[in-house]
């Protein structure tokens, strides 16, 4: 008798469970849809594209195996592509995280204003890049009308071509993007910063730690976890620069700002080489991938969570 | 005695000193604080006041911030030498779209994976999560591909459908959901209430914090947007602002001062938009930001 209660109330559960489980899937069904249509199932279809010459108009393809990657490895401007999209990631990353750091910090001594500095600093980060890449483009004009130029020119110091100058256009995309980007490193810091417990920094002023050696004990090591985020997130945005270089430079002068998400694009959406675009889209992705792992072997292993 | 009146003197010129370096500790402060706040600021003011300068005056060495007569005129031509009310309209309708789509659908998601016990569900939200380590790049030439085949290249389905499904909502509001007290849902069931009817007139009201934070993360990210629309997009009929502003740059490229009343147009609606929202946004992305 009770073995047979029992399975009466587990089949009753089962019932329960499999219903439930419709239900759920229900309610999944529309955001799944999107999501396995055009994000999921877009990196297989990626790979097979990357096996094929093709312009995506035409109704047979050509299979050329590896051949697209095997070129991408000898493409002269992929790998300049390459190196000036590092060059962009080490020139805006590391500036970006300190100012920002730094200004973290200010804000977060109890001043006045703070909400008013916030949204100001803030302001670059929710304009879209595009748009304010036009009006730096005329910042950057390369005669005396420019405000760069005219500034300089007021404080003496030689004008430049700046966008024209293959020396010049890369740390003007790179300029132009810490000042985007800077709010949005602050707002995460400042989160941070104020996370940290005041009872740490209330212990080391009763053991007479000052200025810098606060900095460098408590709050560096606390807010490592932050710091680590900021910085994976600024790595793989920043790989991915795009408007800027569209709007001010298309990659000149002289393919100095050539980065590789301008790259692909010129070769898709311009030159509709799908096969080979798809497969730089892999190598970035697998650049991307590789870095983030490395960055969550080598520094992930130093952050201190509390 | 004495001694005791030099001491309280040494004090209050220590508490004299103290308020003395606290001051100029703060006026520091706000000076280096100002000082970056202007640079913030300054592109902004260049560019309402190049927009607001006669075309004459935009050469003019030195420098001149503010134009000796203002050029309202500008804003007319700059509306007038092409469809910017298309373009605003586009833009306007897709984020709005866009940003009520993706909340129902997260939703309804986020709702499921909270509160249901079902078959596969960690192994369907790990592949959800798994998602987002793919760069949106990864996806241009496949989903190009597959709107070609449907026909959907320049319409609104391109611009709108893909983006109706994130994991980062779904993520978001799951994790909200998951704090809502689950003797809330047995209570609404004794009354009467519906499973569908629980999420609507229990869950969404209770969570409006997540709601604005995703909603205000999508409709300014769909209304900046660029490189999606740039591509799918090959008439005026179809492209948003943005991409509207880079076509006038290619075609006006060498007049500032039109440039600069267009790009003020296209800014200013976030701007002033921010400004009313800008508390719960900044609160969204330091939450997000950290807990991820």
């Amino acid at each position: 008798m009770p073995v047979r209660g029992f399975t009466a109330k587990d089949a009753a559960r089962r019932r329960r469970y499999l219903k439930e489980t419709f239900t759920a899937y229900l309610y999944l069904l529309p955001a799944t849809v999107v999501l396995v249509t055009f994000h999921f199932a877009p990196v297989f279809y990626a790979f097979y594209v990357s096996l094929l010459e093709w312009n995506y108009i035409s109704p047979n393809p050509t299979f050329v195996g590896f051949a697209n990657y095997a070129a991408l490895l000898k493409d002269s401007d992929f790998i300049t592509s390459l190196m000036n999209t590092v060059y962009y990631v080490i020139g805006t990353v590391p500036t970006s995280m300190a100012v920002a750091l730094f200004v973290a910090i200010l804000l977060n001594q109890k001043i006045r204003g703070l909400a008013w500095y916030r949204t100001v600093y803030f302001l670059p980060v929710i304009t879209a890049a595009n748009a304010v890449a036009i009006i730096w483009f005329w910042i950057y004009h390369p005669d005396y009308s420019g405000l760069l130029n005219g500034l300089l020119d007021r404080l003496g110091i030689p004008i430049q071509s700046w966008l024209l100058d293959p020396k010049w256009a890369m740390p003007c995309i790179i300029l132009m993007s810490i000042w985007k980007g800077l709010g949005y490193n602050v707002v995460i810091f400042l989160a941070g910063l104020q996370n940290i417990s005041s009872e740490y920094y209330e212990a080391a002023q009763i053991d007479g730690a000052k200025g810098w050696s606060i900095f460098r004990y408590i709050t560096w090591p606390l807010l490592s976890p932050t710091t680590f985020f900021v910085l994976i997130i600024s790595v793989i945005g920043s790989f991915q620069v795009f408007s800027q270089v569209y709007v001010m430079t298309r990659g000149g002068p002289l393919k100095s700002t050539l980065v590789v998400v301008y790259y692909l694009y010129k070769i898709g959406f311009e030159d509709f080489k799908m096969g080979y675009a798809s497969a730089m889209a892999y190598a970035l992705f697998v650049i991307i991938f590789t870095l983030t792992l490395l960055q969550r072997k080598y520094i992930g292993s130093r952050v201190h969570y509390q | 005695m004495m001694r005791h009146q030099a001491m309280s003197r040494v004090k209050t010129q220590h508490s004299l000193g103290a308020i003395a370096v606290r001051i100029l500790r703060s006026v520091g402060i706000h000076a280096l604080l100002l000082a970056g706040a202007t640079i913030m600021l300054a592109p902004f003011a260049w560019m309402i006041s190049t927009s607001l300068k006669d075309y004459s005056e935009v050469f003019t060495v030195p420098i001149r911030w503010i134009p000796s007569r203002l050029v309202w005129s500008n804003y007319v031509d700059a509306w007038n030498e092409a469809p910017f009310a298309r373009y605003f309209f586009n833009s306007a309708f897709v984020a709005t779209v866009t940003t009520i789509g993706q909340l129902v659908f997260s939703a309804l998601a986020a709702y499921a994976f909270a509160t249901m016990n079902f078959f596969g569900r960690e192994v369907i939200f790990t592949l959800f999560l798994g998602t987002m380590m793919i760069p949106d790049q990864m996806t241009l030439v496949p989903n190009y591909v597959l709107l070609f085949r449907l026909n959907w290249i320049d319409t609104y389905y391109a611009l709108i459908v893909p983006w109706l499904g994130s994991v980062f909502s779904i993520f978001l509001m799951r994790q909200f959901f998951q704090t809502i007290p689950k003797e809330l849902y047995d209570a609404a069931q004794i009354d009467g209430c519906s499973r569908f009817g629980y999420l609507w007139r229990v869950m969404v009201p209770l969570s409006r914090p997540v709601f604005i934070t995703c909603g205000l993360f999508t409709f300014i990210g769909s209304w900046n947007a660029f490189l999606w629309p740039l591509i799918v997009t090959n008439t005026d009929r179809m492209r948003t602002i943005q991409v509207g502003l880079s076509t006038f740059m290619q075609e006006h490229g060498t007049v500032p001062t039109l440039l600069m009343a267009a790009s003020t147009m296209a800014i200013m609606p976030v701007l002033v938009g921010f400004f009313f929202v800008q508390r719960q946004f900044i609160q969204g992305i330091a939450r997000t930001g950290l807990k991820s």
